[in-house]
Protein backbone atom coordinates (compact mmCIF):
# COMPACT_ATOMS: atom_id res chain seq x y z
CA UNK A 1 0.00 0.00 0.00
CA UNK A 2 1.26 3.39 -1.25
CA UNK A 3 1.95 6.38 1.81
CA UNK A 4 -1.29 8.18 1.35
CA UNK A 5 -4.77 5.83 0.43
CA UNK A 6 -6.97 3.36 1.51
CA UNK A 7 -7.83 -0.28 1.95
CA UNK A 8 -10.45 -2.23 3.26
CA UNK A 9 -14.65 -2.46 2.66
CA UNK A 10 -17.52 -0.70 4.04
CA UNK A 11 -20.41 -3.67 4.37
CA UNK A 12 -23.43 -2.05 3.08
CA UNK A 13 -21.74 0.75 1.08
CA UNK A 14 -18.98 -0.49 -0.78
CA UNK A 15 -17.09 -3.78 -1.14
CA UNK A 16 -13.28 -4.26 -0.79
CA UNK A 17 -11.24 -1.47 -2.75
CA UNK A 18 -8.02 0.02 -2.76
CA UNK A 19 -7.58 3.66 -3.54
CA UNK A 20 -4.01 5.34 -3.84
CA UNK A 21 -3.70 8.84 -4.11
CA UNK A 22 0.20 9.06 -6.22
CA UNK A 23 1.94 12.26 -5.25
CA UNK A 24 1.75 14.95 -7.04
CA UNK A 25 -1.42 13.92 -8.98
CA UNK A 26 -4.76 15.02 -9.10
CA UNK A 27 -7.24 12.29 -8.34
CA UNK A 28 -10.88 12.59 -9.63
CA UNK A 29 -12.89 10.08 -7.68
CA UNK A 30 -16.50 9.65 -9.78
CA UNK A 31 -19.56 7.79 -9.03
CA UNK A 32 -23.42 8.08 -8.62
CA UNK A 33 -24.76 9.65 -5.53
CA UNK A 34 -25.11 7.06 -2.43
CA UNK A 35 -21.98 4.94 -3.65
CA UNK A 36 -19.91 6.28 -0.70
CA UNK A 37 -17.48 8.47 -2.37
CA UNK A 38 -17.43 11.17 0.39
CA UNK A 39 -17.42 8.15 2.94
CA UNK A 40 -13.96 7.86 1.21
CA UNK A 41 -12.81 11.16 1.45
CA UNK A 42 -13.89 11.61 4.94
CA UNK A 43 -11.91 8.43 5.85
CA UNK A 44 -9.25 9.91 4.48
CA UNK A 45 -9.80 13.17 6.06
CA UNK A 46 -10.18 11.09 9.44
CA UNK A 47 -13.83 12.43 9.94
CA UNK A 48 -17.08 10.68 11.15
CA UNK A 49 -18.64 8.47 8.61
CA UNK A 50 -21.60 6.83 10.02
CA UNK A 51 -20.59 3.50 8.76
CA UNK A 52 -18.34 0.58 9.38
CA UNK A 53 -14.54 0.41 7.60
CA UNK A 54 -12.91 -2.48 8.10
CA UNK A 55 -9.34 -2.09 6.46
CA UNK A 56 -6.56 0.90 7.00
CA UNK A 57 -5.94 4.19 5.90
CA UNK A 58 -3.08 5.75 5.22
CA UNK A 59 -3.62 9.29 6.20
CA UNK A 60 -1.70 12.46 5.84
CA UNK A 61 -2.02 16.27 7.14
CA UNK A 62 -4.86 17.11 4.71
CA UNK A 63 -6.92 20.22 4.08
CA UNK A 64 -10.56 20.10 3.23
CA UNK A 65 -12.63 22.03 0.29
CA UNK A 66 -16.50 20.65 0.33
CA UNK A 67 -19.62 22.12 -1.88
CA UNK A 68 -21.11 23.95 0.80
CA UNK A 69 -18.31 26.77 1.25
CA UNK A 70 -18.37 27.11 5.61
CA UNK A 71 -17.84 30.23 5.47
CA UNK A 72 -18.61 32.57 8.54
CA UNK A 73 -20.51 35.64 8.55
CA UNK A 74 -19.23 37.07 10.66
CA UNK A 75 -15.65 36.85 9.56
CA UNK A 76 -14.00 38.92 7.17
CA UNK A 77 -12.67 37.52 3.58
CA UNK A 78 -9.25 37.94 5.34
CA UNK A 79 -9.95 36.19 8.99
CA UNK A 80 -12.26 33.20 7.10
CA UNK A 81 -9.29 32.38 5.09
CA UNK A 82 -6.71 32.04 8.15
CA UNK A 83 -9.39 30.51 10.16
CA UNK A 84 -7.28 27.77 10.45
CA UNK A 85 -4.84 29.18 12.41
CA UNK A 86 -7.19 31.22 14.43
CA UNK A 87 -8.70 27.68 15.43
CA UNK A 88 -5.18 26.35 16.47
CA UNK A 89 -4.37 29.51 18.57
CA UNK A 90 -1.33 30.16 15.70
CA UNK A 91 -0.12 33.49 14.10
CA UNK A 92 -2.32 33.88 11.14
CA UNK A 93 0.45 34.62 7.92
CA UNK A 94 -1.26 37.66 5.97
CA UNK A 95 -3.51 36.30 3.43
CA UNK A 96 -3.09 39.31 0.84
CA UNK A 97 -1.54 37.23 -1.52
CA UNK A 98 -3.64 34.43 -1.42
CA UNK A 99 -6.56 36.64 -2.06
CA UNK A 100 -4.96 38.23 -5.06
CA UNK A 101 -4.46 34.30 -6.40
CA UNK A 102 -7.80 33.59 -6.27
CA UNK A 103 -8.49 36.82 -7.86
CA UNK A 104 -10.24 38.74 -4.52
CA UNK A 105 -7.19 41.42 -4.42
CA UNK A 106 -8.80 44.08 -1.60
CA UNK A 107 -11.66 41.38 -0.57
CA UNK A 108 -10.02 41.19 3.45
CA UNK A 109 -11.97 43.42 5.21
CA UNK A 110 -15.49 42.57 3.15
CA UNK A 111 -18.14 39.97 5.03
CA UNK A 112 -18.81 36.73 3.49
CA UNK A 113 -22.84 37.61 3.16
CA UNK A 114 -21.94 40.24 0.85
CA UNK A 115 -19.77 38.40 -1.59
CA UNK A 116 -21.64 36.20 -4.58
CA UNK A 117 -21.63 32.24 -5.09
CA UNK A 118 -18.61 31.96 -7.10
CA UNK A 119 -16.12 34.28 -4.85
CA UNK A 120 -17.12 32.59 -1.78
CA UNK A 121 -15.90 29.29 -3.08
CA UNK A 122 -12.50 31.40 -3.77
CA UNK A 123 -12.67 32.37 -0.03
CA UNK A 124 -12.71 28.80 0.20
CA UNK A 125 -10.09 27.75 -1.92
CA UNK A 126 -7.74 30.49 -0.57
CA UNK A 127 -7.99 29.25 3.25
CA UNK A 128 -7.74 25.25 1.89
CA UNK A 129 -4.36 26.69 0.34
CA UNK A 130 -3.88 28.76 3.58
CA UNK A 131 -4.13 25.08 5.09
CA UNK A 132 -0.63 24.17 3.32
CA UNK A 133 -1.41 20.79 2.97
CA UNK A 134 0.22 17.91 1.31
CA UNK A 135 -2.90 16.32 0.46
CA UNK A 136 -6.23 18.26 0.09
CA UNK A 137 -9.66 16.91 -0.29
CA UNK A 138 -12.01 18.36 -2.14
CA UNK A 139 -15.92 17.13 -1.86
CA UNK A 140 -17.97 18.26 -4.71
CA UNK A 141 -16.56 21.83 -4.04
CA UNK A 142 -17.80 23.44 -8.00
CA UNK A 143 -21.34 21.33 -7.57
CA UNK A 144 -23.35 24.34 -6.70
CA UNK A 145 -21.83 26.72 -9.14
CA UNK A 146 -23.26 27.31 -12.76
CA UNK A 147 -21.01 25.90 -15.50
CA UNK A 148 -19.34 29.04 -16.72
CA UNK A 149 -17.88 29.32 -12.74
CA UNK A 150 -17.42 25.87 -12.53
CA UNK A 151 -14.80 25.71 -15.41
CA UNK A 152 -13.07 28.70 -14.29
CA UNK A 153 -12.73 28.08 -10.66
CA UNK A 154 -12.37 24.49 -11.27
CA UNK A 155 -8.91 25.36 -13.25
CA UNK A 156 -8.00 28.14 -10.65
CA UNK A 157 -8.17 25.42 -7.96
CA UNK A 158 -5.76 23.35 -10.00
CA UNK A 159 -3.25 25.65 -10.96
CA UNK A 160 -2.96 26.66 -7.09
CA UNK A 161 -2.89 23.40 -6.11
CA UNK A 162 -0.43 21.82 -8.56
CA UNK A 163 1.99 19.75 -7.44
CA UNK A 164 -0.24 18.48 -4.08
CA UNK A 165 -1.52 14.99 -3.87
CA UNK A 166 -5.30 16.10 -4.46
CA UNK A 167 -8.53 13.79 -4.12
CA UNK A 168 -11.79 16.00 -5.88
CA UNK A 169 -14.74 13.79 -5.47
CA UNK A 170 -17.47 14.81 -8.38
CA UNK A 171 -20.31 13.24 -9.10
CA UNK A 172 -19.55 15.24 -12.74
CA UNK A 173 -18.39 12.96 -15.63
CA UNK A 174 -17.12 16.57 -17.57
CA UNK A 175 -15.37 18.09 -14.01
CA UNK A 176 -13.14 14.39 -13.94
CA UNK A 177 -12.70 14.10 -17.73
CA UNK A 178 -10.87 18.07 -17.38
CA UNK A 179 -9.26 17.99 -14.34
CA UNK A 180 -8.10 14.38 -13.27
CA UNK A 181 -4.95 13.28 -13.87
CA UNK A 182 -6.15 9.77 -12.60
CA UNK A 183 -9.56 9.12 -13.03
CA UNK A 184 -11.74 6.37 -10.59
CA UNK A 185 -15.32 5.24 -11.05
CA UNK A 186 -17.06 4.14 -7.68
CA UNK A 187 -19.75 2.04 -8.34
CA UNK A 188 -21.45 -0.74 -6.16
CA UNK A 189 -19.16 -3.10 -7.92
CA UNK A 190 -16.45 -1.75 -6.75
CA UNK A 191 -13.62 1.03 -7.13
CA UNK A 192 -12.61 0.90 -11.10
CA UNK A 193 -9.98 3.04 -12.94
CA UNK A 194 -10.64 5.48 -16.10
CA UNK A 195 -7.67 6.41 -18.58
CA UNK A 196 -7.45 9.79 -18.32
CA UNK A 197 -7.09 11.80 -21.35
CA UNK A 198 -3.87 12.71 -22.31
CA UNK A 199 -2.46 16.29 -21.08
CA UNK A 200 -1.74 18.34 -17.90
CA UNK A 201 -4.58 19.24 -15.81
CA UNK A 202 -6.60 21.41 -16.38
CA UNK A 203 -7.62 20.13 -19.66
CA UNK A 204 -9.41 22.55 -21.78
CA UNK A 205 -13.32 21.44 -21.74
CA UNK A 206 -13.78 21.41 -25.31
CA UNK A 207 -10.77 19.37 -26.52
CA UNK A 208 -11.72 16.16 -28.57
CA UNK A 209 -10.12 14.05 -25.49
CA UNK A 210 -11.51 15.25 -23.12
CA UNK A 211 -14.89 15.24 -25.02
CA UNK A 212 -14.41 11.48 -25.43
CA UNK A 213 -13.77 10.46 -22.16
CA UNK A 214 -16.49 12.82 -20.66
CA UNK A 215 -18.96 10.79 -23.00
CA UNK A 216 -17.43 7.78 -21.96
CA UNK A 217 -17.22 8.58 -18.10
CA UNK A 218 -21.37 9.05 -18.73
CA UNK A 219 -21.71 5.55 -20.51
CA UNK A 220 -19.83 3.75 -17.53
CA UNK A 221 -21.83 5.80 -14.41
CA UNK A 222 -25.53 4.97 -16.79
CA UNK A 223 -23.65 1.43 -16.98
CA UNK B 1 -51.75 53.50 15.64
CA UNK B 2 -55.44 52.32 14.40
CA UNK B 3 -55.70 49.47 16.11
CA UNK B 4 -55.00 51.56 19.66
CA UNK B 5 -57.74 53.83 18.65
CA UNK B 6 -60.36 51.58 17.65
CA UNK B 7 -59.42 49.54 21.09
CA UNK B 8 -59.97 53.09 22.79
CA UNK B 9 -62.81 53.82 21.12
CA UNK B 10 -64.47 49.93 21.42
CA UNK B 11 -63.22 50.65 25.27
CA UNK B 12 -65.07 53.94 26.07
CA UNK B 13 -68.19 52.47 24.00
CA UNK B 14 -68.20 49.40 26.39
CA UNK B 15 -68.40 51.59 29.40
CA UNK B 16 -71.01 53.76 28.46
CA UNK B 17 -72.89 50.56 26.86
CA UNK B 18 -72.96 49.00 30.11
CA UNK B 19 -73.43 51.60 32.43
CA UNK B 20 -70.33 50.51 34.93
CA UNK B 21 -69.53 52.33 38.04
CA UNK B 22 -65.62 53.75 37.63
CA UNK B 23 -64.53 51.27 40.29
CA UNK B 24 -65.77 48.63 37.94
CA UNK B 25 -64.29 49.58 34.57
CA UNK B 26 -62.93 53.67 34.22
CA UNK B 27 -63.28 54.54 31.05
CA UNK B 28 -59.96 56.03 28.65
CA UNK B 29 -60.70 58.91 30.03
CA UNK B 30 -60.94 58.07 33.66
CA UNK B 31 -57.88 56.21 33.19
CA UNK B 32 -55.85 59.03 31.42
CA UNK B 33 -57.10 61.37 33.75
CA UNK B 34 -55.98 59.55 36.45
CA UNK B 35 -52.39 59.04 35.02
CA UNK B 36 -52.32 62.92 34.77
CA UNK B 37 -53.38 63.24 38.49
CA UNK B 38 -51.28 60.66 40.25
CA UNK B 39 -48.37 61.30 38.37
CA UNK B 40 -46.50 61.87 41.61
CA UNK B 41 -46.92 58.57 42.45
CA UNK B 42 -46.51 57.08 39.12
CA UNK B 43 -43.08 58.26 38.36
CA UNK B 44 -41.30 56.84 41.23
CA UNK B 45 -42.93 53.85 40.96
CA UNK B 46 -41.90 53.26 37.10
CA UNK B 47 -38.54 53.94 37.63
CA UNK B 48 -38.31 51.72 40.10
CA UNK B 49 -40.09 48.78 38.06
CA UNK B 50 -37.58 50.04 34.89
CA UNK B 51 -34.43 49.35 37.14
CA UNK B 52 -35.78 45.95 38.65
CA UNK B 53 -36.99 44.73 34.90
CA UNK B 54 -33.67 46.14 33.51
CA UNK B 55 -30.92 45.00 36.15
CA UNK B 56 -32.93 41.61 36.23
CA UNK B 57 -33.14 40.99 32.75
CA UNK B 58 -29.30 41.64 32.63
CA UNK B 59 -28.65 39.39 35.41
CA UNK B 60 -30.96 36.65 34.29
CA UNK B 61 -29.19 36.94 30.66
CA UNK B 62 -25.79 37.32 31.79
CA UNK B 63 -26.85 33.59 34.10
CA UNK B 64 -28.23 32.09 31.40
CA UNK B 65 -25.23 32.50 29.11
CA UNK B 66 -23.17 31.38 31.47
CA UNK B 67 -24.79 28.63 32.02
CA UNK B 68 -25.29 27.61 28.24
CA UNK B 69 -21.70 27.90 27.97
CA UNK B 70 -21.12 24.99 30.75
CA UNK B 71 -23.36 23.02 28.96
CA UNK B 72 -21.68 23.02 26.08
CA UNK B 73 -18.46 23.10 27.59
CA UNK B 74 -19.70 19.81 29.78
CA UNK B 75 -21.60 17.70 27.46
CA UNK B 76 -22.82 15.90 30.76
CA UNK B 77 -23.83 18.81 32.28
CA UNK B 78 -25.75 19.66 29.41
CA UNK B 79 -27.74 16.39 29.15
CA UNK B 80 -28.41 16.41 32.49
CA UNK B 81 -29.80 19.88 32.85
CA UNK B 82 -31.34 20.91 29.74
CA UNK B 83 -34.73 18.82 30.73
CA UNK B 84 -34.55 20.92 34.11
CA UNK B 85 -34.77 24.30 32.02
CA UNK B 86 -37.73 23.51 30.36
CA UNK B 87 -39.43 22.11 33.47
CA UNK B 88 -38.63 25.17 35.03
CA UNK B 89 -39.96 27.27 32.83
CA UNK B 90 -43.47 25.62 33.78
CA UNK B 91 -43.10 26.78 37.33
CA UNK B 92 -45.68 28.67 38.42
CA UNK B 93 -43.86 32.05 39.51
CA UNK B 94 -46.37 33.48 41.33
CA UNK B 95 -46.32 30.28 43.80
CA UNK B 96 -42.65 31.21 44.44
CA UNK B 97 -42.93 35.13 44.79
CA UNK B 98 -43.86 34.58 48.72
CA UNK B 99 -40.91 32.41 49.78
CA UNK B 100 -38.68 34.78 47.90
CA UNK B 101 -39.70 37.57 49.88
CA UNK B 102 -39.84 35.54 52.59
CA UNK B 103 -35.65 34.68 51.90
CA UNK B 104 -35.00 37.82 50.52
CA UNK B 105 -36.81 40.84 52.51
CA UNK B 106 -39.19 43.21 50.98
CA UNK B 107 -36.72 45.20 49.08
CA UNK B 108 -35.72 44.88 45.28
CA UNK B 109 -33.63 41.77 45.68
CA UNK B 110 -37.16 39.53 45.58
CA UNK B 111 -37.75 41.42 42.99
CA UNK B 112 -34.65 40.49 40.58
CA UNK B 113 -34.90 37.34 42.46
CA UNK B 114 -38.26 36.97 40.35
CA UNK B 115 -36.79 38.59 36.78
CA UNK B 116 -34.34 36.57 37.04
CA UNK B 117 -35.82 33.15 36.97
CA UNK B 118 -38.62 33.93 34.58
CA UNK B 119 -35.53 35.23 32.27
CA UNK B 120 -32.58 32.50 32.48
CA UNK B 121 -33.62 29.92 31.22
CA UNK B 122 -35.11 31.56 28.19
CA UNK B 123 -31.90 32.69 27.42
CA UNK B 124 -29.73 29.63 28.36
CA UNK B 125 -31.95 27.38 26.42
CA UNK B 126 -31.64 29.22 22.94
CA UNK B 127 -28.29 29.84 23.07
CA UNK B 128 -27.59 25.65 24.35
CA UNK B 129 -29.77 24.79 21.31
CA UNK B 130 -27.95 27.35 18.94
CA UNK B 131 -24.41 25.75 20.12
CA UNK B 132 -25.11 22.37 19.23
CA UNK B 133 -27.13 23.49 16.28
CA UNK B 134 -23.50 23.80 14.48
CA UNK B 135 -24.00 22.99 10.43
CA UNK B 136 -21.75 19.84 9.53
CA UNK B 137 -19.95 21.39 7.34
CA UNK B 138 -18.19 23.93 10.09
CA UNK B 139 -17.96 20.82 12.47
CA UNK B 140 -16.28 18.73 9.32
CA UNK B 141 -13.19 22.31 9.07
CA UNK B 142 -12.48 22.18 12.30
CA UNK B 143 -11.54 18.88 12.73
CA UNK B 144 -9.78 18.47 9.72
CA UNK B 145 -7.72 21.55 10.68
CA UNK B 146 -7.06 20.59 13.98
CA UNK B 147 -9.09 22.52 16.40
CA UNK B 148 -9.11 22.07 19.84
CA UNK B 149 -12.85 21.08 21.40
CA UNK B 150 -12.41 24.63 23.20
CA UNK B 151 -11.51 26.34 20.41
CA UNK B 152 -14.65 25.03 18.28
CA UNK B 153 -16.92 26.15 21.04
CA UNK B 154 -15.12 29.78 21.74
CA UNK B 155 -14.66 30.65 17.51
CA UNK B 156 -17.71 28.61 15.74
CA UNK B 157 -20.42 27.04 17.92
CA UNK B 158 -20.46 30.22 20.37
CA UNK B 159 -20.63 33.16 17.62
CA UNK B 160 -23.13 30.95 15.32
CA UNK B 161 -25.02 30.89 18.16
CA UNK B 162 -25.74 34.49 17.77
CA UNK B 163 -28.96 34.07 15.93
CA UNK B 164 -30.65 32.15 18.71
CA UNK B 165 -28.84 33.66 21.62
CA UNK B 166 -31.02 36.58 20.39
CA UNK B 167 -34.69 35.00 20.20
CA UNK B 168 -33.43 34.24 23.50
CA UNK B 169 -33.20 37.56 24.77
CA UNK B 170 -36.07 39.09 22.76
CA UNK B 171 -38.23 36.42 24.92
CA UNK B 172 -36.36 37.13 28.20
CA UNK B 173 -37.27 41.15 27.17
CA UNK B 174 -40.70 39.93 26.82
CA UNK B 175 -41.13 38.40 30.62
CA UNK B 176 -38.51 40.81 32.16
CA UNK B 177 -41.55 43.06 33.20
CA UNK B 178 -43.35 40.47 34.26
CA UNK B 179 -41.21 39.21 36.57
CA UNK B 180 -40.75 42.86 38.21
CA UNK B 181 -44.26 43.47 38.57
CA UNK B 182 -45.11 39.84 39.89
CA UNK B 183 -42.06 40.61 42.33
CA UNK B 184 -43.96 43.94 43.46
CA UNK B 185 -46.87 42.34 43.48
CA UNK B 186 -46.67 39.97 45.97
CA UNK B 187 -43.92 41.37 48.32
CA UNK B 188 -43.00 44.70 47.41
CA UNK B 189 -43.81 47.89 49.01
CA UNK B 190 -43.10 49.77 45.93
CA UNK B 191 -43.12 49.72 42.30
CA UNK B 192 -45.49 49.38 39.86
CA UNK B 193 -46.61 46.05 40.89
CA UNK B 194 -47.74 47.30 44.57
CA UNK B 195 -49.27 50.59 43.22
CA UNK B 196 -51.34 47.77 41.14
CA UNK B 197 -52.02 45.96 44.27
CA UNK B 198 -52.62 49.28 46.67
CA UNK B 199 -54.88 50.73 44.24
CA UNK B 200 -57.08 47.51 43.88
CA UNK B 201 -57.34 47.53 47.34
CA UNK B 202 -59.07 50.86 47.94
CA UNK B 203 -61.58 50.52 44.57
CA UNK B 204 -59.11 53.02 42.89
CA UNK B 205 -59.36 51.15 39.71
CA UNK B 206 -58.55 54.14 37.67
CA UNK B 207 -55.17 53.80 39.28
CA UNK B 208 -54.80 50.55 38.97
CA UNK B 209 -55.59 51.13 34.79
CA UNK B 210 -53.37 53.64 34.95
CA UNK B 211 -50.41 51.68 36.04
CA UNK B 212 -51.11 48.75 33.87
CA UNK B 213 -50.90 51.17 30.86
CA UNK B 214 -47.60 52.38 32.28
CA UNK B 215 -46.46 48.75 32.99
CA UNK B 216 -47.57 48.11 29.41
CA UNK B 217 -45.81 50.90 27.74
CA UNK B 218 -42.52 49.79 30.02
CA UNK B 219 -43.01 46.65 28.17
CA UNK B 220 -43.30 47.67 24.72
CA UNK B 221 -40.23 49.96 25.24
CA UNK B 222 -38.15 47.41 26.43
CA UNK B 223 -38.97 45.20 23.70
CA UNK B 224 -38.37 47.50 21.22
CA UNK B 225 -34.75 48.52 22.12
CA UNK B 226 -34.06 45.19 23.13
CA UNK B 227 -35.20 44.31 19.43
CA UNK B 228 -33.19 47.12 18.02
CA UNK B 229 -30.02 46.74 19.47
CA UNK B 230 -30.09 42.88 18.31
CA UNK B 231 -30.64 43.90 14.92
CA UNK B 232 -27.83 46.33 14.74
CA UNK B 233 -25.51 43.31 16.47
CA UNK B 234 -26.35 40.64 14.01
CA UNK B 235 -26.43 42.16 11.09
CA UNK B 236 -22.93 43.72 12.00
CA UNK B 237 -21.65 40.36 12.81
CA UNK B 238 -23.03 39.50 9.13
CA UNK B 239 -26.43 37.56 9.84
CA UNK B 240 -29.46 37.99 8.12
CA UNK B 241 -32.32 39.50 10.34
Amino acid sequence: MSDCGLEGSAPGLFGPLRLDLPEGCVTCLLGASGVGKSTLLRLLAGLPTGVVFEGQVQRLPAALMAQEDGLLPWLSVAQNVTLGARLRGERAADPAALLAAVGLAGFEARLPGTLSGGQRQRVALARTLAEDRPLVLLDEPFSALDARLRLEIGALALRLLAGRRVLIVTHDPAEAARLGDQILILTRAGLMPHPAPKGAVPRAHDAGEVLEAQAALMERLLA
Amino acid sequence: MKGLALALLLWQAGVWATGLPPYLLPGPWAVGQALVAHRGELAPATALTGAATLIGLALGAGLGVALALMMAAWPRLGRAFAPLLIVSQSIPVFALAPILTLWLGFGMAPKLAMVVLITFAPVAQALHDGMRAMPTARADLAQVMGASRRAVLWHLALPGALPQLASGLRLAAVYAPLGAVIGEWMGGAQGLGALMLHANGRMKTDLMFAALLVVIALALLLQAVVNRGLQNALRRRGFEC
